[in-house]
């Protein structure tokens, strides 16, 4: 579609350059789904975006209760940007539960909206406030916006024929159509996906549609909102463009591995948030020819793909950290098979059930070492959602060329978060096709190897090539099982050494900014908009500061050693509590700092580049 | 199709590895061994098409012995390998050799849903009543009061009996042979070999080293008439050395009759594999010694769609519906925008 250009007002307009939205409200009160509009409207409208869920653990807790609120923040902007924003610069809270939970993210002097109709003594109660935050003054550091949302949004759409309640479903959109308003977005990509979505309930499009209109007309016509706000379209390269949250970008970087291989894609899996998403998406995908499997456990999921891999499938599974560990088995018997597959784990808050709707980056280490044995495998990471689907492919081919298990770390920011993918050409992605060996008549050896020390793939099915593989140490060559003292030591090392040569294959390590400067800041996943976006600003300050952000974690880029010995002082940023930091220094023994927060939240900009300055001078 | 190459008759040796068969002298695993090399020519499926998977055990070490693909993977595991082999080449003939151990102590989830999917694999489950491997604790069909070395004053652990949890997970194929009676073992693999879904059998198999004589009851040549009941469909069921005695249904309860004295065969339990409900099937899981002569042969063979065809049919559907995606439509999907 067209990008659509800002409506007419005939109010004031101040231009700015980017903005902060968040929409806070009961987990029933269809936030995520005005997030994902407010997301999907910047994005055609032609701002960079990139945006924020966060949503409680409870699938509906009891109305009005602190547990149960649920948010979605989003970030859209004229420049190019990196992260959902520290904070927002606008809040629009549905309830005083909703207020109190993300009141610290609204930007001093932020424009705060709310839902005064939600702010009765009941749901005060619930939220904890003893006296009505609207009424006592406490709220004067901001801009608020008292609307009776409730009220309004019936009054608009009561005609529709619907019960009250279901009238008041909309109120989310009344809310939407009021952020519409306020920073000229367009209403038409909501108005289309309303008549889509609602097609045979027309009672419903109806209603969503007038609520819709009735926020954005009240922003137009009341006095409290007197200037609105705009915020032209980015200058993003030229392109096909569309939006894409991490979980997404892996789901379609699976398909279109299985698509560029020829090969058809099983993937199995045990339901776990965050990650499902990825088994939905890939279960809709059945005309590519993709299988999906619900597992009965993590473990059976991990054994389905062993066995789809010597099957000759590209196979795959999805987990999150407690799935990992219930999958390390398994993935030993990858590594002993030597078969390739993939793992992709969207970590979250642990240890043990943790918080598993919030991110975290602390899966790293049982990654690497989390299994039995000297047991290397292939890991990598995601940096940003549509990073996704290039390092899914990454990963397959590592999987595939190398005849290995390869884990692919994302988590739970990068699962939800979306920002804008430009749609790439079919011609510029990797081939990924793989050979199969036939018999010759010769007698076939299954762990004979390549110059990648990669064993040949030889799948069921091919005659003469009848071999036999399994848990227990092979024979060098041959295959045959083998409890000899030497032919043991050689075969782990063997398994290390190709591991370790993937590195032949993979591009030398990134630097953003200057080698040989003050201080090198070194990420991982998700926390490179963060770090980038702090890094520039440092720089913006007369500092000598780089960035190198590590995709490739185990091996690690060769020339990463001379990286982080070509600068002073290296500052190592992570949601955890010092993993990459770990390996860093073993590996390089390189004096790094490590940076942690394991608040289940992202790091803020603020926070890396206040730590920068505070390096910097110490 | 004009084929002129002449397809070679295989017989047991082609089935045989170069590898040499480890388990101890006078086990149980020879025989099932021999009589699975022994059934599979008559079946015409090539040695490439064929796949034997297993988890831990003495049991699990049958798949270096074949000359087929094969994975001996980790522990109770197997239905989950064998099931991603079927999803990657539904065509393939796979096999699962387990244990008592390896199927229902720490595969037995795995177990439960493979049965209940219906995926088209055999398995055979060697009961030996009795954890070989790690030297002789006693297994999850171990029965109550089994003296070993991690149950010195008697396990108190109830056994499962492996066909009642088969049945009660909705198995389409259910039979007991043992390794004694190699014709019956035979017949039956045969069978179950030839069952579309999954077939489930119980092979009642000594371990000469920790639980000799397990099963001496029901292979002795001067008992097993009386302690075992050969299940015919279709069949009244009658045993006994000299056939006088029969199983009739009081109420919902079995309970042996001997024939003549007014009491004719047609008053006898009648075996029915096919009936599609498994009440009957069941029934018979129930029956063990000492209290009743406990049947071998086929308890269940129904025909249900399997798994791998079931979602072969899905993705032909949604190919004719939607026409096969392409990479270009997967890519473009949804909401786009041109920046210019």
């Amino acid at each position: 579609m067209a990008a659509p250009t800002a409506t007419p007002t005939a109010k004031p307009t101040e231009i700015i350059d980017n903005i902060t939205v968040r929409f806070a409200g009961d987990s029933g009160d269809g936030m995520q789904l005005a997030g994902m509009q407010l997301t999907n409207t910047s994005a055609i409208f032609g701002n960079d975006i990139a945006t924020l869920p966060d949503f409680p653990a409870e699938i509906r807790a009891p109305a009005g209760s602190l547990a149960g609120v649920s948010g979605y923040q989003i970030h859209f902007s004229e420049q190019r940007i990196h992260t959902p924003g520290d904070g927002c610069d606008a809040l629009v809270a549905m309830n005083p539960a909703a207020l109190k939970t993300n009141l610290d993210e609204l930007a001093i002097g932020g424009t705060l909206i709310v839902n005064e109709d939600a702010f009765n003594k009941g749901n005060l109660a619930k939220a904890g406030y003893e006296n009505d935050p609207l009424a006592d003054g406490s709220m004067g550091r901001y801009r608020l916006l008292k609307v009776k949302i409730d009220q309004l949004t019936t009054e608009a759409a009561q005609d529709t024929g619907l019960t009250n309640k279901a009238v008041l479903r909309t109120k989310n959109f009344f809310a939407l159509g009021l952020i519409y308003w306020m920073y000229g977005r367009p209403m038409d990509p909501t108005l289309g996906w309303i008549e889509s979505k609602f097609k045979s309930v027309p009672a419903v499009a109806e209603a969503n549609t007038k609520a819709l209109k009735a926020g954005y007309f009240y922003g137009e016509t009341t006095e409290d909102f007197a200037v609105r706000y705009e915020v032209r379209k980015a200058s993003i390269p030229p392109g096909k463009y569309r939006k894409v949250t991490g979980n997404e970008a892996v789901a379609l970087g699976l398909v279109a591995a299985s698509k560029l291989a020829e090969k058809t894609l099983v993937y199995a899996s045990y339901p776990i948030t965050p990650a499902s998403d990825i088994l939905h998406e890939l279960a809709r995908f059945t005309h590519y020819g993709v299988k999906t499997f619900q597992a009965e456990d993590e473990i059976a999921a991990m054994a389905a793909v062993v066995g789809a891999a010597f099957g000759g499938a590209l196979a795959a599974t999805g987990t999150s950290g407690p799935g990992l560990a219930l999958k390390s088995e398994a993935i030993g018997l990858g590594v002993m098979t030597e078969l390739p597959m993939v793992v992709v784990n969207v970590q979250r808050g642990g240890p043990s059930t943790g918080l598993p709707t919030k991110t975290e980056q602390a899966d790293l280490l049982q990654a690497l070492w989390g299994r039995n044995g000297e047991c290397p495998v292939a890991v990598i990471a995601a940096r940003s959602p549509s990073d996704c689907f290039d390092m899914t492919l990454e990963a397959f081919r590592i999987a595939t060329h190398f005849m290995t298990p390869v884990i692919l770390l994302s988590d739970g920011y990068l699962a939800n978060g979306a920002e804008p993918w430009k749609v790439p050409a079919i011609s510029a992605l990797p081939d990924m096709h793989v050979g199969h060996p036939k018999g010759n008549g010769d007698e076939f050896k299954p762990y004979a190897r390549d110059e990648n020390l990669r064993r040949p793939w030889a799948v069921p099915g091919t005659p003469g090539l009848q071999h036999r593989i399994g848990g227990l140490e092979k024979a060098n060559i041959d295959g045959n099982v083998s409890h000899d003292p030497v032919n043991h030591e050689e075969m782990v090392r063997l398994r290390e050494r190709k591991i370790a040569g993937i590195a032949d294959s993979i591009p030398e390590q990134e630097v953003e900014g200057d080698l040989g400067g003050d201080l090198l800041v070194v990420g991982w996943g998700s926390t490179y908009g963060a770090i980038v976006t702090a890094v520039e600003h440092a720089n913006a300050k007369g500092n000598r500061v780089a960035c190198a952000h590590i995709r490739y974690l185990n091996p690690f880029p060769k020339n990463l050693g001379d990286v982080l010995r070509s600068h002073k002082k290296v500052l190592i940023p992570e949601m955890n509590r010092g993993q990459l930091l770990i390996k860093i220094r073993a590996e390089y023994l390189v004096d790094a700092i490590g940076y942690h927060k394991v608040q289940g939240r992202p790091f803020r900009i603020a926070e890396i580049e206040q730590r920068i300055d505070e390096v910097l001078k110490g | 199709m004009a084929v002129d190459v002449e397809v070679k008759q295989l017989t047991p040796k082609d089935f045989a590895s170069d590898q040499d068969v480890r388990w101890c002298p006078g086990c149980g695993d020879y025989s099932i061994l021999a009589q699975v090399k022994k059934i599979l020519p008559l079946l015409d499926v090539p040695l490439e098409k064929l796949v034997f998977v297993s988890g831990i055990g003495c049991s699990s070490r049958f798949p270096y012995y074949m000359n087929t693909y094969g994975v001996h993977s980790i522990h109770g595991r197997a239905p989950g390998i064998a099931t991603g082999i079927k999803l990657a080449q539904p065509d393939l003939q796979v096999w699962i050799a387990t244990g008592d151990g390896d199927a229902l102590s720490i595969g037995g989830n795995h177990l439960l849903h493979a049965i209940r999917r219906n995926v088209d694999v055999n398995i055979l489950l060697f009961n030996n009543r009795i954890y070989g491997l790690t030297k002789g604790q006693y297994s999850p069909t171990s029965e109550r009061g089994k003296v070993t070395k991690s149950s010195p004053a008697g396990s108190v652990d109830y056994p499962l009996q492996p066909l009642s949890v088969a049945i009660g997970a909705e198995a389409t194929f259910v039979a007991r042979t043992h390794d004694v009676n190699v014709k019956h073992l035979a017949d039956v693999l045969e069978r179950a070999a030839r069952h579309k879904g999954t077939s489930f059998v119980e092979i009642y198999q000594n371990c000469n080293i920790f639980n000799n004589h397990a099963f001496e009851y029901a292979t002795g040549k001067d008992t097993k008439h009386d302690t075992t009941i050969v299940l015919e469909h279709g069949r009244p069921m009658i045993f006994g050395k000299d056939r006088d005695k029969g199983i009739r249904l009081n109420g919902l309860t079995p309970e042996i009759v001997q024939l003549g004295n007014g009491v004719k065969e047609d008053d006898l339990l009648f075996h029915d594999e096919r009936v599609p409900e498994p009440t009957l099937a069941y029934l018979l899981s129930r029956m063990y010694y000492p209290e009743f002569p406990e049947p071998i042969g086929v308890f269940r063979a129904v025909d249900h769609p399997t798994y791998e065809a079931m979602l072969g049919e899905q993705i032909e559907t949604s190919v004719k519906s939607k026409g096969e995606g392409s990479l270009e439509e997967l890519l473009s999907a949804g909401d786009t925008w041109v920046v210019e």
